[in-house]
Order: C-alpha cells, then sequence, then structure tokens
C-alpha cells in the first residue's frame, strides 16, 4: 500500500527527517509515536504532497512512486490526512466542501458529477460513524467547531471519501475521553481488509483505542525502534527518556 | 485658490456656474461654488486624499455635460434593461447625468410615496424636498462635494411618508454612455418618514472604454424608527473615475444597512458618511471590492456617534489582483454624549499579487467613557494552510484557490437581503473571481448574459 524509503526532509537548510524507511500493508494499522519536535508532523504532511520541504528518497503509494505527484492527485488516488489542526473555511459547508472533494474525483475517473439524492444517502449513512449532528453539517467547515467537532469532522470527511490509506495526525490531541472514543471507533469502523491506516500520535492513550498492527518510535528524525503495540505500552511506562537512553 | 493647477475641465467650470445661477433652483450655489474655488479638487497633500491621485484623470480633456431637465424616453429599455430574475423594481435612469423618464417626471405612488426627478421635485414638492435639501451636504468636506453642491441639479427624489413600506426596492442606474468624455455630476436625495421602509439599489455603470469623470452626491434622511436597506453595485470601465459621496443621518431607532459592491473600477472613490443623530440608531456597513489591472477603489467611512446607544458596524473586503490597488480608511468618532455606544470597524484583504497594493487606515476618535469599540485590519495573501487542506481533499489548485475567494468574499454577499440581488451579485462575484467578468455591456448586473456561471464547484449552494 504504501512504502517510504529512506526519506529525508530539510526544511530551510534544517534537516527534519533522515532516512526513514516504513512499509505499511493493506489491512494494516500502524502507530508512530514519538516525543514532539522529532517530525511526525512534517512526515504526515510530506506523504500528503505539502510543498516547501527538500526532500529526497521515494514514497510510493499503491506500487506508483507519488514524489512528483501534486497533493490533489494523491488525494484523489486515495490518501487522505486527518489533520492535527483541521482548517477553518468561513463561508463553505461541510455538505458542499464534501460535495466538490467527491466530484473532483469523480471528474478525474472520468465519472459524471454524483446525483444529488446519492450524495445525500452516503452522508446520512457516514453521518452515524462519528455521531456527527446534522446541525453540524450546514455549519461553515470547522467555523467556531470545538476540537472534539473538529477531530470528528475529520474522521466523518475519512467515511464519506473512503481512502485507501489514512494517515491521523495527533486525532487525540485537544479531545476529552469521551470524543476519543467516539472518534476512535468511527476509525475502527472505516477499517477494511483493503485499506491501511497509520496514527500518529504523542501518547498510549490512543492506542486503548485504536488497536495497531505495529508500533514505530520516530526519534530525532528517524525510525528507532518497531514493534508491537506492547511497545506502546513499555513506552508509556518508561517515557521517551528511555528511548534516548537506549540510543546513547 | 488652494489648488491653483490649471486642468483643462476648471475654465469651463467657472462658465458654467456662472450659467447654472440664473437658472432657477436652489439657493446656495453660488456659495459652494466658492467653497469648491477655495478648496480646489482634492489632491495628495490631503490626509484623506493620499491614496487616491485624481491629478492625471482631470489633465484629461473632458467635456462638461450640464445637468438639464428631465429627458422623456418613452422607449427607455433601449437605454437600459435589468434582467435580474424576478429582481422587480422601481426602475429609474440617469443617462449621461440626465433624468429620463417614461411616462412622468415624477409619480406619486398609492401609499403617498413620491419618486422622480429632483430638478422637478423641486417645482412640484418644493415643500417636500426644501426641508432636507443639502441639510446633510458638508460642502466643506472636500471640493468633490462643494463642486457637485454649485453644478449638480439633477438626480433622484423620493420620499416615503411615515408608516409606509415600499414593497418593492427602488433601483437607480447611473449610466454613462457617450462618445464625448464627459464630466458629470449628479445629486441624489432620499427621505424615508417615521417608521418607513425603503430598499434603495443604485447600480454605477459605464457602457464603452470613453473616459468619464462621474461626481454624485447623495442624501439620506432616515427619521424615527425608519429603516433604509441600501446597495450600491459598482462596475465602471478602467478610464472611468466615479467619486460617490453619501450622507446619511439616522434619528432615533432609525437602522441603516449599506452594502458596497464593486467589481469593477477605473478609479472609485465612495465617500460614507454616517450620523447617528438618535439614540438607538444602528447602521451596518458593508463593503466588497474586487480589482485588478491598474483600477483603484478607495473606500472612505465617517461615522460620527452623536447619540447615546447607538451601533455601528464596519466590514469591508477586498480583493486585489495584478497592480490594482485600494484604499480603506475607517473613522469612528463618539461625541462626549454618545454613551453607551457599540462601534465595530473591520477591513480584510487579500493580495494576489506582489505588485497589488492596498493602504488600509483604522482611526478611532473617542470622546465618551463608556463605549465599546474595536477595530481591525488585515492584509495578506490566501492562506496557505487551508490551501492546503482543500487540495488534500482532492480539490484542484484553481478551484481551492476559488473556493477561498469566493469564501472570503460572501462574508459580505450574505447580507444581501434580496434574494435575487444576492444570487445575481453571488454569481457576478462568482464570474469577477473566474476572471470572466469584464465591466460589462449592458449593466453591473450582467444578467443579460443567458448562460449561467458554471463551476466546477457548485458555489451556489455553498
Amino acid at each position: 500500500m504504501l512504502e517510504i524509503k529512506d526519506l529525508n526532509v530539510s526544511i530551510d537548510n534544517r534537516q527534519i527527517l533522515k532516512g526513514v524507511n516504513l512499509t505499511v500493508k493493506p489491512g494494516e494499522v500502524h502507530a508512530i509515536m514519538g516525543p514532539n519536535g522529532t517530525g511526525k508532523s512534517t512526515l504526515a504532511n510530506v506523504i500528503a504532497g505539502k510543498e516547501g520541504y527538500e526532500i529526497s528518497g521515494d514514497i510510493i503509494f499503491k506500487g506508483k512512486s507519488i514524489m512528483d505527484m501534486p497533493i490533489e492527485e494523491r488525494a484523489r488516488m486515495g490518501l487522505f490526512l486527518g489533520f492535527q489542526y483541521p482548517v477553518e473555511i468561513p463561508g463553505v459547508s461541510i455538505t458542499n466542501f464534501l460535495k466538490a472533494a467527491v466530484n473532483e474525483k469523480r471528474k478525474s475517473q472520468g465519472l459524471d458529477p454524483i446525483k444529488a439524492s446519492e450524495f445525500l444517502k452516503i452522508i446520512e449513512e457516514k453521518k452515524n460513524v462519528v455521531e456527527i449532528s446534522s446541525n453540524l453539517m450546514k455549519r461553515s467547515v470547522n467555523e467556531g467547531f470545538s476540537g472534539g467537532e473538529k477531530k470528528r469532522n475529520e474522521i466523518f470527511q475519512m467515511a464519506v471519501l473512503e481512502p485507501d490509506m489514512a494517515i491521523l495526525d495527533e486525532t487525540d490531541s485537544g479531545l476529552d475521553i469521551d470524543a476519543l472514543r467516539v472518534v476512535a471507533e468511527g476509525v475502527n469502523k472505516l477499517k477494511k481488509p483493503t485499506n491501511a491506516t497509520v496514527v500518529i500520535t504523542h501518547y498510549q492513550r490512543l492506542l486503548d483505542y485504536i488497536i495497531p498492527d505495529y508500533v514505530h518510535i520516530l526519534f530525532d528524525g528517524r525510525i528507532v525502534k518497531s514493534g508491537d503495540k506492547s511497545l506502546a505500552v513499555e513506552l508509556e511506562e518508561k517515557g521517551y527518556e528511555w528511548v534516548k537512553k537506549e540510543l546513547l | 485658490m488652494h489648488n491653483n493647477i490649471k486642468y483643462p475641465i476648471l475654465e469651463t467650470l467657472k462658465e458654467a456656474s456662472k450659467l447654472d445661477q440664473s437658472h432657477d433652483m436652489w439657493p446656495g450655489r453660488d456659495n459652494a461654488f466658492h467653497s469648491f474655488l477655495s478648496q480646489g479638487f482634492p489632491h495628495k497633500k490631503l490626509e484623506k486624499w493620499r491614496n487616491t491621485d485624481l491629478s492625471e484623470f482631470l489633465e484629461k480633456d473632458y467635456q462638461y455635460i450640464p445637468n438639464t431637465d428631465p429627458i422623456s424616453e418613452s422607449d427607455i429599455n433601449s437605454i437600459f434593461h435589468c434582467e435580474i430574475h424576478n429582481f422587480e423594481t422601481y426602475l429609474f435612469t440617469l443617462h449621461n447625468g440626465a433624468y429620463v423618464y417614461k411616462q412622468s417626471p415624477i409619480t406619486t405612488l398609492d401609499n403617498g410615496v413620491v419618486i422622480g426627478s429632483l430638478r422637478s421635485a423641486w417645482e412640484s414638492h418644493n415643500d417636500l424636498v426644501k426641508p432636507y435639501l443639502n441639510e446633510l451636504t458638508e460642502n466643506m468636506l472636500n471640493g468633490m462635494v462643494s463642486l457637485n453642491s454649485a453644478l449638480a441639479t439633477a438626480g433622484l427624489f423620493v420620499y416615503v411618508p411615515d408608516n409606509v413600506k415600499v414593497e418593492k426596492p427602488v433601483q437607480l442606474v447611473n449610466m454613462i454612455n457617450t462618445d464625448k468624455n464627459p464630466f458629470i455630476q449628479a445629486k441624489n436625495l432620499i427621505v424615508v418618514g417615521k417608521n418607513a421602509e425603503l430598499t434603495f439599489v443604485q447600480c454605477d455603470d459605464s457602457v464603452n472604454d470613453q473616459d468619464s469623470f462621474m461626481n454624485v452626491v447623495s442624501e439620506f434622511h432616515l427619521k424615527e424608527g425608519a429603516k433604509l436597506d441600501h446597495y450600491k453595485l459598482q462596475n465602471k470601465e478602467l478610464s472611468s473615475v466615479l467619486i460617490n459621496t453619501s450622507f446619511f443621518s439616522l434619528k432615533k431607532d432609525s437602522k441603516l444597512k449599506t452594502n458596497t459592491i464593486t467589481l469593477n473600477g477605473g478609479n472609485i472613490r465612495n465617500e460614507t458618511i454616517v450620523n447617528l443623530d438618535g439614540e438607538g440608531a444602528e447602521a451596518d456597513i458593508f463593503g466588497l471590492y474586487l480589482a485588478d489591472k491598474t483600477q483603484h477603489i478607495d473606500n472612505q467611512v465617517l461615522v460620527r456617534h452623536n447619540a447615546a446607544n447607538c451601533y455601528s458596524n464596519e466590514l469591508f473586503k477586498g480583493i486585489l489582483d495584478d497592480e490594482a490597488s485600494a484604499a480603506f480608511n475607517g473613522h469612528i468618532l463618539v461625541q462626549p454624549e454618545a454613551q453607551k455606544t457599540n462601534a465595530f470597524q473591520n477591513n480584510k484583504n487579500i493580495l494576489l499579487t506582489d505588485t497589488a497594493q492596498v493602504a488600509t487606515k483604522p482611526f478611532l476618535e473617542i470622546y465618551a467613557d463608556d463605549v465599546k469599540c474595536s477595530h481591525g485590519a488585515t492584509v495578506g495573501q490566501l492562506d496557505e494552510d487551508a490551501l492546503f487542506y482543500l487540495k488534500q481533499r482532492g480539490i484542484c489548485d484553481l478551484n481551492a484557490k476559488m473556493l477561498l475567494m469566493y469564501a472570503f468574499a460572501e462574508d459580505i454577499i450574505r447580507h444581501i437581503s434580496i434574494p435575487s440581488l444576492h444570487d445575481s451579485t453571488s454569481d457576478m462575484v462568482s464570474r469577477r473571481l473566474k476572471g470572466e467578468l469584464s465591466a460589462c455591456n449592458q449593466c453591473v448586473l450582467h444578467c443579460n448574459d443567458q448562460k449561467p456561471m458554471e463551476f466546477d464547484i457548485d458555489l451556489s449552494k455553498i
């Protein structure tokens, strides 16, 4: 599904990622953990195609190098990034925003725009995934949303767009325990043998709800440790200091 | 004379003022002309005009067109025909500065509303015109206002009696369509009686790319409890100059909403002076300007809080492309007696190129101590994070930019409360943002083009 090979990323001559390798297969859930400032969000942004970085190495998605591909084409191929800080877009309702997204993907596949009735059916069906209210759907994208509503909205969009590969960047940040549970359950409901998820998080807490097949620790721009879910538990007990000491 | 530059038009104006004084019209015009001569044309050394330079336009060879008596035109549609779907209005036209009528220069509706030529009203309804005419006009505000007071006699007069709600909007189309290079003055007077309601739509258009210079002054009197919903829609050719000065007086508990939407303009200056004269008066002052090429759009807003418990809210937003420039100057003045004032002001701009410019200046002058006032101004580019977010959802670069610009403009458009006008303006803004609308060959509302605007994104339902 996704293969990252020796990825080096710099911004303003400062190297953030120093040779990251990662392979994600269909049906898998990976967690990338690490302290703040180790390049977790940079990794997510670079996979999604955000501009402004100097990059070497390769990113292969569904068998194809996407290094030179614009953001929107990666998205239409089935790559989804759940944002740590979802952007507010005043004046654009979620429904129309998503309709535009769905139709642009359909257009790229040579399909006609989705019928209004069909689209509404999808919206109704997917709303239940994250218990999002109809009222919220009419509001402008993320405008005045609480932290929990913003993250629910991210997972809701993921449900509608049905990506093959979802990268969820710090989805747990700013959430209380109830919102965390709803969001995590939403992610679990969307899991299929044909899709894959990468969860980026600082805390082990989220992984009580989303059970990863693999856990990777990103530290100082490198994946320094990989293991199964027990690694997350160990990390929670011993803290990041433990990783630092092991490296020295 | 302070401004002693000998512009070609000046001698003509002097001659015109002599001739015009002989005309049997309202008094005070001679003094106004002296006031004009002492102030001269506004120039860049004046603080309020530092961002708008008229000199290069005034160098041109304009032909002064004196105001005339109203002109009868049975086929008024040959001059102007508004085709906004379901937009029913009482339509009036100023054609090259002359008031053009179909049946009668002045009409009294069943409900007592008087609408028609100001010049005719001065004669036929002197008792309604005289108490209000030039009551608000401040000749010393600048030379353009005093010049207008001296020479302008043509324009629209609307009188809404107390307690009357005018169902249909009154629409005034100020159209320039001549192969001369006209220099035109026009003056409007609008009186909304106690607890009366009026919607007034002012469209400023130019049809061809001749040089033109238009100087309009409008006075709006809102009596106790009156409501005025006011729109200025401007779509002018690059070679045109439009100076638009609007004076508003709001008595107790009256409500004003004024919305200035500028889609194209060579050089446009909108000066809005709002006097909150009675307790509990409220004013919403909105503006949207979209400029490209070398267009220049200047919005000056002065809100005077002269009474307690009044509310004012200004929001102006602009998108500037190419080498376009804009200015915004928002001045809130709170007098000592205006306690419990709520006054807000905001100006937001997006610059799409390095060569586009905006000068924005908020100015709060507060002499009362129990007030709530705020101001803000931003100048920026499209938000990179928002673009990344939209594109990550599969929306292409062009549509993502369009969507953000539309959303930015929508903040103003949503305040248009006439549905048909809202929809056509929204459509026009969409076209304008897509670069498909230049100053239109029919009218500011560009509705003769039968083909509906199609977006890759359905913006109409956003």
